[in-house]
């Protein structure tokens, strides 16, 4: 493996070189990879010229896989080892699945505590994780960016729907770590469709985002002003999209097909495949046609020859489109806001084209919506927007997004019951401590229930974590003040901490949600899919610590050459100096522990300078804005 | 992990932190502008590619003027915070003793609110938002009168409660109205 050159710190990244930051769309049925060129979001093809990958990998014998197109036209020969759709079981333990009979992977609980993990896929291959599966798809479009910008990338925006929650959005960025993609953040896809629509018509005002997805479905609504995108309200349904309309058609196709047949065997994986591909091909089909011919040849024998209407498709998907019009509602009222004081609707999602969902999202808003960025691609190209942002590429700070937690996060208390501690919808980070007592004399542990959602019950809540406080000095019934802190950051994940005020006691947890993988699955992931030998691991384990040193003098470089001198006197510069140097000098050499000790003692060395810094920027913000009163 | 900084022991008030007048009449327009230009300088998305030392500023400043902006945006949470920097605490959970009228006026509210709900009447419901909607506007008003000086804070903590039970009552209103329509 070719180590990264390191080129001395003062000179290594050239001012304004260009970062190679790229913006992913995990989606449901299709995936996409965009970044920004020469100042344009632009989408990236494949060397076939397609844009979408749709988001289907199959496992073949010899640890081959297959992942796209071709992976696509063969699920209907080998449906148990080609996963589509794997977005719907992110996070998801194997009771989540409610139609597993119309599925025909052979699912596998994951672990001994069955009922509260994710579930897994029994392929050729192997047991396959969700986590894993999504990676493929990631490394794809990964290797795809590589080629067409020709560099290593510095690192991804990758989208998920607002309304996933923690586990979903935490197995999200495992599969991006799978994949080997450096996290810049996970962006909500409605917010990502609203920074590229936003940007493109330089709109300000009230803006909704009606997002309906192969698998999802989100209502975002944001106020746009001045570069500023702040998200408002957030609701959606994280198992609603366009596959139910597939699975609706396929349902009445079947239907139709045993009203005409005599003796008619259940459907092998084989056929349901088929049947689900021409439902889909049909749906689509009537976005611009009258009537859709359904045609295919069974194994069994039986052909099948139906034609289905577009009214016929309304009648049989008119609920799904209702469902979306509750979630709508929801988010309207918790913005506080009246259907005037929406300028526009924009749309996103391949399944918006459907035009009874279009007639519908008209109906409710009373006006047009808007539809003239694809659909398909807006999500992706916002991510790139975000991504270009993030790594640094663009100078002018015109560019800021306020997003909100979808879900209310509470902690499980007497009887079953949830307090709320950080209500939906709020702004992004958001920390909120609530206290707690014991309920018995001499207690000395307090067992914590983290959970996600809006009922009050908490066999209604999605369980995201259990953890304990131990040593809590025995006291009084009601004597001990136990604080539970919940932190949400920008990317959306909570962390917890839990401490008894009168003693100092304290319990810190990052919340891997129960359906997530733990720290020691994903390493041994890892391990396995960078081969097992040792050397290459040593390799991989040095070169990234000297990359993330780089980084960091980097920062410090540009924090000092910006504030060092009017924010330091001499004796503080210089300490900070001589820590870059001894730094800098271990970077030459092969031990990524010291790198790592000399790193964390830079950053300590750091850490007055940023408290000054940040003072500096708040008192900087504060100063434009009285320049800005003034003027008014 | 990250640490949130404790809330109270932060050197400054909220008023401090958006250079505002610490009074209960906010001009809001200003609180907005304010609260996004701190916003574009500090929050973590300008610090991606910083050290873990400047990342960790950044979210906790960002979340302290999140926290901030929520505070002084509403006028109930407002005036529980501008009470408390005057050392008046309003106590709505231990403290729930109200006036007979206004325990009349609630029961009132709640039984036309399990009508509504048990007949199903999204209409009548919404209409019992607007009431108290209103009702929580004159209270405002005179809750402003009652902030003016500092012999009113004790019945100025009283118009708080009232107002906290008016925001409870919204909220599961809202609730009902979305169970309804689901």
């Amino acid at each position: 493996m070719a180590l990264l050159q390191i080129s001395e710190p003062g000179m290594s990244a050239a001012p304004h070189q260009h970062k190679l930051a790229i913006g992913i769309d995990l989606g449901t049925t299709n995936s996409l990879v965009a970044t920004v060129r020469s100042g344009m979001s632009t989408v990236l093809q494949d060397e076939h010229g397609h844009a979408l990958l749709p988001s289907v990998v199959r496992y073949l014998n010899n640890d081959e896989v297959i992942v796209g197109h071709d992976a696509q036209a063969q699920q209907s020969i080998d449906p148990v080892n080609t996963i589509v759709s794997v977005k719907r079981f992110m996070g998801r333990g194997l009771k989540d699945i409610a139609d597993r009979a119309h599925i025909p992977y052979i699912f596998v609980d994951a672990s001994t505590e069955a009922s509260t993990r994710m579930l897994q896929i029994d392929t050729r291959a192997g047991l396959k994780s969700p986590v894993e599966i999504s990676a493929e798809i990631l490394k794809t479009l990964k290797l795809r960016a590589e080629k067409a910008l020709g560099g290593e990338l510095t690192g991804a925006v990758i989208t998920v729907p607002a309304y996933f929650d923690d586990a979903q959005r935490q197995a999200t960025k495992d599969a991006a770590r799978l994949a080997g993609l450096h996290v810049l953040r996970l962006l909500n896809e409605p917010t990502a469709a609203a920074v590229a629509y936003g940007l493109d018509n330089a709109s300000e005002g009230i803006y909704v985002i009606y997002d309906l997805g192969g698998g999802t479905f989100d209502i975002s609504i944001l106020r746009l002003s001045k570069g500023v995108f702040e998200v408002l309200a957030t609701n959606g349904d994280s198992a609603l999209g366009g596959d139910d309309f597939d699975h609706r058609i396929y349902c009445w196709v079947l239907d139709k097909v045993r009203e005409n047949a005599t003796n008619f065997t259940p459907l092998n994986e084989e056929d349901t495949r088929l049947l689900l591909t021409k439902a889909r091909q049909a749906k689509e089909w009537l976005t611009d046609n009258f009537e859709a011919q359904i045609t295919c040849k069974l194994s069994n024998g039986i052909f099948v020859d139906v034609t289905l209407s577009a009214p016929q498709l309304v009648e049989l998907t008119q609920t799904l489109v209702i469902k979306t019009l509750a979630p709508t509602r929801k988010a309207m009222r918790d913005a506080g806001l009246a259907l005037e004081d929406i300028k526009g609707v924009v749309l996103v999602g391949g399944a918006t084209r459907m035009p009874h969902i279009r007639h519908a999202v008209q109906e409710f808003f009373g006006q047009e919506p808007l539809t003239n960025l694809d659909p398909d691609k807006v999500v992706a190209l916002g991510a790139a927007i975000q991504a270009n942002v993030l790594a640094g590429n663009r100078s002018d700070d015109d560019l800021l997004l306020l997003d909100v937690t979808p879900l209310s996060l509470g902690l499980e208390t007497m009887g079953g019951l949830v307090e709320k501690v950080i209500p939906r919808n709020s702004t992004l980070p958001v920390a909120r401590a609530q206290e707690f007592t014991t309920y018995k004399d001499g207690q000395t542990a307090m067992s914590i229930h983290v959970l996600q959602g809006e009922r009050e019950l908490v066999s209604d809540c999605r369980s995201l974590a259990k953890f304990e406080l131990r040593g809590i000095p025995p006291m009084a019934a009601g004597a001990a003040r136990i604080r539970v802190t919940f932190q949400v950051d920008a990317d959306g994940l909570l962390s917890v901490s839990a401490r008894e005020q009168s003693t100092g006691v304290e319990a810190n947890i990052v919340v891997k949600p129960s359906y997530g993988l733990t720290e020691d699955e994903i390493t041994n992931m890892l391990k396995s899919s960078f081969g097992a030998a040792a050397a290459d691991k040593q390799a991989r384990a040095l070169r990234e610590a000297i990359v993330d040193a780089e980084g960091l003098l980097e920062a410090v470089k540009v924090a000092l050459e910006k504030d060092g001198d009017a924010l330091l006197n001499a004796d503080e510069k210089q300490n900070i100096l001589n820590h870059m140097a001894a730094l800098s000098t271990l970077c030459k050499a092969d031990d990524n522990q010291a790198i790592h000790r000399a790193s964390e003692a830079l950053n300590k060395a750091t850490e007055t300078f940023a408290a000054r810094r940040m003072d500096a920027s708040v008192k900087n913000a504060l100063a434009g804005q009285d320049l800005n009163t003034l003027k008014v | 992990m990250w640490v949130w900084r404790e809330l109270y022991s932060v050197s400054q008030s909220y008023f401090e932190f958006f250079r505002l007048p610490a009074q209960y009449d906010v001009d809001l327009n200003l609180l907005d502008a304010t609260y996004r230009s701190i916003q574009a300088e500090v929050h973590p998305d300008k610090f991606v590619t910083a050290s873990p030392a400047e990342r960790l500023q950044s979210i906790q400043t960002a979340t302290l003027a999140n926290e901030a902006y929520q505070t002084l945006k509403h006028p109930t949470s407002r005036a529980r915070y501008f009470l408390h920097l005057n050392g008046v605490e309003t106590l709505e959970e231990s403290n729930t003793a109200m006036p007979i009228d206004f325990l009349m006026t609630q029961m009132e509210w709640r039984e036309a609110i399990e009508e509504a709900e048990n007949a199903q009447d999204i209409a009548a419901l919404d209409q019992q938002l607007t009431m108290m909607k209103k009702t929580a506007k004159s209270l405002q008003q005179a809750l402003a009168a009652a902030l003016s000086s500092a012999e009113s804070f004790p019945e100025a903590a009283k118009i708080v409660r009232k107002l906290s039970f008016i925001d409870k009552v919204s909220a599961d209103v809202g609730n009902i109205i979305a169970r309804l329509e689901d």
